[in-house]
């Protein structure tokens, strides 16, 4: 195992290569699996030392599991602002871990192990919140992820499991499985059709929920929404997967039809739509990230609508990432306060597109 | 089975413990005279969210709620239902045993049951689960002792003070 300081290769974002199964609609899908080691109280009710052990313990069973025995391993309370914002930016750590939110400050053992698609939370609200991170539509793939960290790290440390409540954590919502699966998919179609709200509506009434690209608490950007199951207790790991899969499966096909609607009934409005977001995308010379995410949703539908001619799913998917502020701030060797990241981000865009062949 | 105490028909399914001011009553109810009451039974899955329940806590509704009327606190971190109904949060793997009757409960409202039908872990179902057992022990020797001394049993409350001492290390 290694240490870092919050480095790790710019570019190493397989999630984002727009390689797995439905990649056009579905950009990534993300499994996680809430554990906790016996003998130590949750955060709230335990001490520095208690994370620090926590930490040591893990880093011990990482040290002798196959998979994760080549991981990297994040502290977070070390790293400045940037480097925290960093990892919360490559969807590694939450918010609240790396302290992001007004006045929060990184948890002391606050860290993150992360072996390829693979990434270990430490001392979050439960100790151990491990995750498998996919391209596409993938949940058996990103739950075989999760399930092999596990696998590894259970058989090398005590989690604390009820024989009624199964695994236990800090809070009653994940207990169980402690089993979270979430897709993040693009739906413009449902939006500009209006037809979202009675496909979220449909969604909570059978045990789904949705957030933003961001996770709990965060705003819908760019018609990309991340649906994931509810519950986590009475229903198997497969079960919960496949209720969810299901689901998303009829959402996209609601969202294909959606697409269809408005390709038929206002064929003019879609095109200039789209046209402008490319416009827009192309040619800025400043642009904030909200914004971004919302040309980028344009430039998207159209491609996959055979408007625009084509662009790689995978570079519209990596500026998700790359032209978030603490990756702007870190290639431009600047800082978060800079008044010119919004210059950076365009310019960012404008040579990503260009190295397609695409934009000056 | 025990008749529902409401229509006196049906098979009662589920406890209603309900706290007014000072006084906590429980009733036995049948799942039809219990949604009646606006409260769910194991086979209705509902959606109401962790924070409407906590919420619905302070109205006195339900066992979490006179649970955390009597502060009793979990053996191992000191948490108390009062805490959790605050933040949302346990404070140890330990509350939900010490709060084991009360949570069971939350879990029909916000999972729609409270049996875990996953993986099952294996190191915990080859030790079986002494540290559970242990908590329960202490949480009846504290609720003896408690009834020992309101009953001015001076004798029986050393000793088991004295028992609960010496399990609590």
């Amino acid at each position: 195992m290694t240490d870092s300081v919050g480095g790790g290769g710019e570019d190493d974002l397989p999630w984002l290569a727009a390689s797995g199964p439905w990649a056009d609609l579905v950009v990534s899908t993300r499994v996680r699996l809430a554990r906790n080691l016996v003998g130590v109280g949750f955060r709230g009710r335990n001490s520095e030392a208690d994370r620090e052990g926590v930490l040591e313990q893990v880093q011990a069973a990482a040290a002798d599991a196959p998979s994760l025995a080549g991981a990297t391993l994040h502290r977070l309370d070390p790293l400045p602002l940037e480097g925290r914002q960093w990892l919360q930016e490559r969807q590694l750590v939450s918010r609240e871990l790396a302290g992001l939110d007004p006045g929060g400050r990184a948890t002391g053992g606050g860290a993150v192990l992360v072996a390829g698609a693979v990434a270990v939370m430490l001392n979050e609200e439960d100790h151990l919140r491990m995750q498998g991170l996919r391209s596409g539509f993938a949940l058996d793939e990103a739950l075989a992820d999760a399930e092999r960290a596990d696998g590894e790290l259970g058989a090398r440390l005590s989690f604390a499991f009820h024989p009624e409540f199964g695994y236990l954590t800090a809070c009653p919502t994940n207990v169980g499985t402690g089993l979270r699966a979430s897709v993040l998919i693009h739906l413009p179609g449902l939006v500009l059709t209006r037809e979202i709200a009675k496909v979220l509506q449909g969604l909570a009434q059978v045990g789904l929920t949705y957030r933003g690209l961001y996770g709990e608490g965060s705003a819908v950007l760019g018609n990309l929404f991340q649906l994931s199951n509810q519950t986590t207790l009475g229903k198997s790991e497969s079960e919960l997967l496949d209720h969810l899969g299901r689901l998303v499966r009829q959402v996209m096909e609601c969202e294909i039809q959606a697409r269809d609607v408005l390709r038929r009934d206002a064929a003019a409005v879609l095109d200039d739509q789209v046209w402008r977001a490319w416009g827009v995308l192309s040619h800025a010379r400043a642009v904030t990230f909200d914004e971004l995410v919302e040309l980028l949703s344009g430039v998207r539908l159209g491609v996959s609508l055979g408007i625009l001619p084509p662009l790689p799913l995978g570079t519209m998917n990596r500026l998700l990432v790359l032209a978030q502020s603490a990756h702007l701030a870190r290639a431009a060797g600047t800082s978060l306060e800079d008044e010119a990241l919004a210059v950076h981000r365009a310019t960012l865009v404008r040579r990503l597109l260009a190295d397609e062949g695409r934009a000056r | 089975m025990t008749p529902c105490q409401a229509c006196h028909v049906r098979d009662a399914e589920v406890e209603l413990t309900q706290v007014m001011g000072d006084e906590v009553t429980t009733l036995r109810l049948c799942g039809k005279c219990a949604a009646e009451r606006g409260t769910p039974t194991e086979s209705q899955v509902t959606d109401s969210p962790l924070g409407a329940f906590l919420a619905a806590m302070g109205q006195g509704a339900t066992p979490l709620a006179a649970a955390a009327a009597t502060g009793e606190p979990c053996p191992t971190c000191g948490a108390t239902l009062g805490d959790f109904r605050a933040s949302g949060r346990l404070g140890c793997a330990d509350c939900w045993v010490a709060f084991e009757r009360p949570l069971r409960d939350l879990l029909r409202r916000v999972h729609g049951g409270t049996r875990h039908v996953g993986r099952r872990y294996l190191q915990a179902a080859e030790a079986g689960d002494p540290s559970s057992d242990l908590i329960r022990e202490r949480l009846r020797l504290r609720e003896a002792l408690r009834d020992a001394v309101t009953a001015e049993h001076f004798e029986l409350a050393a000793e088991l003070r004295d028992r609960l001492r010496g399990l609590e290390g």
